[in-house]
């Protein structure tokens, strides 16, 4: 399928990823689009508000049970939920056992020669954390996801792996053809959050598709392991979902090669937001409570 | 072919330099560090050949050059194949994929008394096979599995070795807390050796590796009833780094017992686990592949304080040498039937040397082999009137190569890690009247209508250790150099274009 979209939702871990991802795609279907969202993530939680369910079945699982990966049927592990949006979730090792970046070549692999993909026209792939090893880099790999969007925040560690995670797509662009589509801000109201994920967005050579605002709602919906768009589809929140999904929509083809930046960069970017302190400041605070207390 | 290019170059520095010129600067910058000619020394001869020359000049056991067809093997090789494979009581688990066991099973010739299948196991393939998922999910559980299948289905095997193959260490398995588990359950010695292929540059850090292996989870262990039930005696020997191939064990076990002494471990040729139990014991460890097994040599003598020496028994004259050698650790007794052992094969020996040195005096061999032979076997060719034009180790480290000065004349080609491209230049160019290496080697050497042997497996001979060895020793390798086939190399038509014309 020629116009089938291949996307990707990266981020460091605990930033929101697969919930930011669940309810931007289940926006996503409100602009008549057929999507199938594959997980990898050995945890095989990224399925779990669209499917209203539990942890489904993963490809690696059920593979392990029945013997190998070719005795597994796609109907095995393909899943249909809200929507009708079609969930896969490869799976994976115990934490500390095995390969957790093979299994998800695996699953990859098994999916597109089991046609998972025909009659979609949009596959999302979530992936755990940081691009740790060459497995986690699969779907930036091969000609796979078109568009990588970057889930983070104005923390520190977010910004810090959004960086690092260019830098896996950077190596990628010219041989995959992989591009950065933007990254996508999950309020975590630290300081000056909105102009330091533009800075960095900035640096990066991308934008910020979408400054997602903190609101109460996410949670309430996900406790009844729901999206917002299900569980309140008139609420403020789902609105900015479906803003973020049109932005997403809109975007193909714009992604860019990222150009990331080195750690000093980084660091000296959060000192001219103030954010942290420069080396002279340090000593100069220090200095002044020194002279305060005598 | 070249085969009418007889005699070739005597330059071997010039040789070197052509052969070289083949490559990119880069790398023929990193290979001529690797290829030398034995210089001149200021040293003492070697008090047996008489020898004296520098060979300890170029580099040795570094990475090999990226492009290049090394001969070398790897760290699971090292230990799988060399050190704990032929311990014969022992099951040893390539644990990983099928490839590596199937395609290294059997290879090395190791010799062994036993029923294969009941109580010894060296001939046998064991493997955790490992699939798709046991990557994904881990091995663990499998090799726990296969370890408890093992010991219902050969109950009299003494132990267990788990042979580590590349994914292991990617996927960072805890074979050792397997081994812990399973030791308690069946109270069975487990031994797990991590070595990885992808460690080290050769097969060289497998055997330290393994080494290790044998210091870490054998030595110091509550003893079996094979150790408690034996009584250390003031002539016990170990022989270390004799891996039996083809029978060499044997043939030199029956010379060292003949002199009184008593051979209570070989390693690990022919080998049991209490052998390697009771090692610590000894009085003294005779080491002939010393590459392969000096580390725990090293270890058995800082910890137990037993002394260890190197000897050699390819050869009549280092034969002799080395008994006399390892005589004079003991007293007169021992020392006046080594002399008797000396005396008593010095017939078989005249004989020998009568019959086939006149078959092959003058003629050039070159070698090729692993981390011994290379100049351990020069002296049974020197025995034989050959003279040695090249040799090299595949995975020789620098005090191997100091070693060799004691018997390589100066002027022999030296050539380290050598790549097949550089070896079959410099037997084409040298074009030796043998050629002794593996069986990669063999039929590219034979095509160029040069004899070969191969020396690491004795080409399905052997055994070449000891004065019985020395004698099949000489027959093969008259077999191989005065073959008639040689005559028959060229087609009849190219070498007789009148007989045609006459017709």
């Amino acid at each position: 399928m020629s116009d089938l979209r291949q996307i990707a939702f990266y981020g460091k871990g605990g930033i929101g990823k697969s919930t930011t991802s669940q309810n931007t795609l289940a926006a996503l279907v409100e602009l008549d689009q057929k999507i199938l969202i594959v997980g990898c993530d050995p945890k095989a939680d990224s399925t779990r508000l669209i499917l209203n369910s539990k942890a489904q079945d993963t490809v690696l699982h059920m593979a392990a049970e029945m013997g190998s990966v070719e005795d597994l049927e796609l109907e095995d592990v393909l899943k249909v939920g809200f929507k009708d949006i079609k969930c896969v979730e490869s799976g994976g090792p115990e934490p500390g056992v095995g390969c957790a970046g093979r299994g998800v070549i695996t699953a990859i692999n098994f999916l597109e020669e089991n046609g998972a993909y025909d009659d979609v026209d949009y596959v999302s792939y979530d992936v755990l954390g940081d691009v740790v090893c060459g497995g986690f880099a699969m779907p930036i790999r091969e000609n796979k996801a078109q568009e990588i969007y970057i889930v983070m925040s104005g923390e520190m560690m977010a910004l810090y792996a959004a960086n690092n995670i260019s830098k896996g797509i950077l190596k990628y662009a010219n041989s995959g053809g992989v591009r950065l589509g933007g990254l996508i801000c999950n309020e975590r109201q630290t300081d000056k959050e909105l102009e330091l994920a533009e800075a960095l967005a900035a640096r990066l050579g991308s934008q910020l598709i979408h400054f997602v605002p903190r609101d109460n709602i996410v949670q309430h919906a996900e406790l009844r392991r729901q999206t917002v768009l299900q569980y309140a589809p008139e609420s403020q929140q789902a609105e900015e979902y479906r803003q973020l999904a049109n932005k997403i929509h809109n975007n193909s083809g714009k992604g860019v090669i990222p150009s990331p930046i080195t750690m000093e960069e980084l660091e000296e970017m959060l000192m001219e937001f103030g954010i942290m302190q420069s080396e002279e400041e340090r000593l100069a605070a220090i200095a002044a409570s020194e002279a305060q207390a005598s | 072919m070249a085969k009418d290019h007889v005699g070739g170059s005597e330059d071997y520095e010039a040789l070197i330099e052509e052969v070289l010129a083949a490559y990119p600067a880069k790398s023929a910058k990193r290979r001529a560090k690797h290829l030398t000619v034995a210089k001149a020394t200021e040293e003492e001869p070697d008090a047996t050949t008489g020898i004296a020359s520098k060979c300890d000049t170029q580099k040795s056991n570094i990475k090999s050059v990226p492009g290049v067809m090394t001969i070398r093997g790897c760290a699971y090789a090292g230990s799988k194949g060399v050190v704990w494979g032929p311990v014969k009581d022992m099951v040893h688990i390539s644990h990983g994929p099928v490839g590596c066991g199937q395609y290294s099973w059997s290879q090395r010739r190791n010799y062994y008394i036993g029923k294969t299948g009941v109580d010894s196991f060296v001939t046998m393939q064991f493997t955790t096979d490992f699939q798709e998922k046991d990557i994904v999910f881990g091995g663990d559980k499998k090799l726990a599995k296969t370890i408890d299948e093992i010991q219902e289905l050969f109950p009299l095997n003494n132990g267990v070795t788990i042979q580590s193959e590349c994914p292991i260490g990617l996927i960072g398995d805890d074979i050792e807390a397997v081994a812990k588990q399973k030791n308690k359950e069946h109270g069975k010695t487990m031994v797990p050796v991590r070595c990885e292929g992808f460690r080290g540059v050769s097969q060289s850090l497998g055997h330290h590796i393994a080494n290790d292996a044998v210091r870490d989870w054998v030595f110091d262990k509550e003893d079996s009833e094979a150790v408690k039930a034996y009584e250390p005696g003031q002539y016990d020997v170990n022989v270390i780094g004799d891996y039996n191939i083809g029978g060499d064990a044997w043939a030199s076990r029956i010379l060292l017992e003949e002199m009184g002494l008593n051979v209570v471990g070989n390693w690990s040729g022919d080998a049991t686990l209490a052998e390697i139990e009771r090692a610590p014991k000894a009085k003294l460890n005779l080491i002939h592949c010393y590459r392969s097994m000096n580390y725990i040599c090293r270890h058995m003598e800082e910890k137990y304080g037993i002394e260890w020496m190197e000897y050699n028994f390819f050869g009549p004259s280092q034969i002799a040498a080395s008994l006399r050698a390892i005589a004079s650790k003991f007293d007169a007794t021992i020392q006046e039937n080594a002399e008797k052992v000396i005396a008593k094969y010095q017939p078989l020996v005249d004989e020998v040397i009568a019959k086939y040195r006149p078959r092959l005096e003058g003629k050039s061999v070159m070698l090729y082999v692993g981390g011994l032979r290379p100049r351990h076997v020069v002296t049974a060719y020197d025995d034989l009137g050959m003279v040695i034009a090249g040799t090299g180790y595949e995975f020789g480290h620098g005090d191997d190569y100091k070693r060799t000065g004691h018997y390589v004349k100066e002027g022999t080609l030296i050539y380290d890690d050598v790549t097949g491209y550089e070896l079959e230049k410099f037997i084409e160019k040298i074009r030796p009247d043998l050629v002794g290496s593996g069986i990669k080697e063999k039929y590219p050497v034979q095509k160029m209508g040069i004899p070969f042997r191969q020396m690491h497996s004795w080409d399905y001979s052997g055994p070449y250790h000891g004065y019985d060895g020395f004698a099949i020793f000489a027959r093969d390798m008259d077999m191989a150099i005065n073959n008639p086939v040689w005559g028959l190399y060229d087609a009849p038509w190219k070498s007789a274009p009148e007989a045609i014309a006459a017709e």
